[in-house]
C-alpha cells in the first residue's frame, strides 16, 4: 500500500499494517470529537510513526497514486478539526 | 477507509477527477499538468520569499524593542539619580513588559524559521518532480496510441496531481502563517510607536496575570534598589 505523507514523502507500507491504520485512525477520529488535544497528538504521532517505520520511502522521482493520503507529521488540532467542516484541508 | 483519512484521500481524488474529466486528451492533461507544476514552482517561490519578508519584519520589532529596553534602563537610571523613584518604577515595570514581548518575538521568529525550511524542501523536491515529469511527458505522448499508455497516463497524471495538492497545500499553509505573523507585527508596531505595550498578559488568566505581576514588582524593586546604589544614594 503506497501512502503518502503530506510535505514529506510518499512510503510503501506491507498491507498488513492496514488494520493498525485503520484502527488509529478511528481512534484519532473520535478524540477529534471529543476535542481531546494532547490524546490527538499522541495517537496522530503513532499514526505516523507507524507509517515512517514500517514504510520503504519511494523515490522521489516515482510518479505513483497513492492509496493513502495522510495530513503532515505536524498536524495541529485545529486543522485536523477542518478537515471535518468546509471542503477539507487542500481549498480551492 | 472510514473517518480522518478516508475523508482527505477522497476530497483529493474527487478534486482530481474533475481536474482529468475536464480534458479529453490525454496529451492536453499532460501539458495542462506540466502548466500547472510551472505556476506552482512559481508560487512556492513566492512562498518563500513572503515568509522571509514576515520574519525579517519581527526580527526589526524585536530589536526596536530591544533598544526601547535599553532607553527604559537609562531612564530609570536618570529618574534615581534625580530622585524620582516613582518614574524609575514605570520605567522599569514598562521594560518587564516589553521583554515578555521580545520573548514572545523570539518564538514566533524561530516558528517562521520552520516554516522557511520546510518550503525550501518542498521546492527542492518539487523541482525534481517537474524535471522529471518534463522529460516523461513527451515520452508518454508519444506511446499514446499503444494501449497500455492510457493506464500509464492516468496513473502518472493522477500522481502528480497529488504532488501538486501536496506542494499547494504546503503553500496555503506557509501563507496563512505569515498572515497570521504579519497581522501581529503590525499590531505591535503601533504599540511601540505609542511607546507603550499595554495588556501584553491578555492571554493569560487572572490568576497567572496577578502572579506576573508581583513577580514584576519584586523584580521592579529588586532593580530600583541596585540603581540606587549605583547611583550612590
Amino acid at each position: 500500500m503506497i501512502i503518502r505523507i503530506m510535505n514529506e514523502n510518499q512510503y510503501i507500507v506491507p498491507s498488513l499494517y492496514y488494520d493498525d491504520i485503520n484502527r488509529l485512525d478511528n481512534e484519532i477520529v473520535k478524540l477529534i470529537a471529543k476535542g481531546d488535544r494532547e490524546g490527538f497528538k499522541e495517537k496522530y504521532g503513532e499514526l505516523i510513526a507507524l507509517v515512517r517505520k514500517n514504510g520503504v520511502p519511494m523515490d522521489v522521482k516515482t510518479l505513483k497514486e497513492s492509496d493513502l493520503i495522510i495530513p503532515p507529521a505536524d498536524l495541529t488540532f485545529e486543522e485536523a478539526q477542518k478537515i471535518f467542516t468546509g471542503e477539507g484541508l487542500i481549498p480551492g | 477507509m472510514a473517518g480522518l483519512l478516508g475523508r482527505l484521500t477522497a476530497t483529493i481524488k474527487a478534486k482530481l477527477s474533475r481536474l482529468l474529466d475536464t480534458f479529453e486528451d490525454p496529451r492536453e492533461t499532460l501539458d495542462y499538468s506540466y502548466k500547472r507544476q510551472l505556476e506552482l514552482q512559481a508560487d512556492v517561490k513566492k512562498g518563500i520569499a513572503s515568509v522571509i519578508t514576515a520574519r525579517k519584519r519581527l526580527e526589526l520589532q524585536k530589536s526596536k524593542l530591544e533598544a526601547g529596553i535599553q532607553r527604559l534602563n537609562e531612564q530609570a537610571r536618570e529618574a534615581v539619580a534625580a530622585g524620582r523613584d516613582d518614574l524609575a518604577s514605570i520605567a522599569l515595570q514598562r521594560k518587564m513588559d516589553m521583554m515578555a514581548q521580545v520573548d514572545s518575538l523570539t518564538a514566533q521568529i524561530e516558528d517562521l524559521k520552520r516554516q522557511e525550511d520546510k518550503l525550501a524542501d518542498t521546492a527542492r523536491k518539487l523541482d525534481a518532480k517537474i524535471e522529471l515529469f518534463r522529460a516523461e511527458k513527451e515520452t508518454i505522448k508519444a506511446q499514446y496510441t499503444a494501449a497500455e499508455a492510457k493506464v500509464k497516463i492516468t496513473e502518472a497524471t493522477t500522481g502528480i496531481g497529488e504532488e501538486m495538492a501536496d506542494v499547494g497545500y504546503a503553500v496555503q499553509r506557509a501563507r496563512d502563517k505569515t498572515e497570521e505573523m504579519q497581522a501581529r507585527s503590525e499590531a505591535l508596531d503601533t504599540m511601540v510607536e505609542q511607546g507603550t505595550i499595554e495588556d501584553v498578559l491578555g492571554n493569560k488568566d487572572l490568576v497567572e496575570k496577578e502572579l506576573t505581576k508581583i513577580k514584576n514588582e519584586a523584580a521592579v524593586k529588586r532593580e530600583l534598589e541596585t540603581l540606587k546604589q549605583e547611583v550612590g544614594r
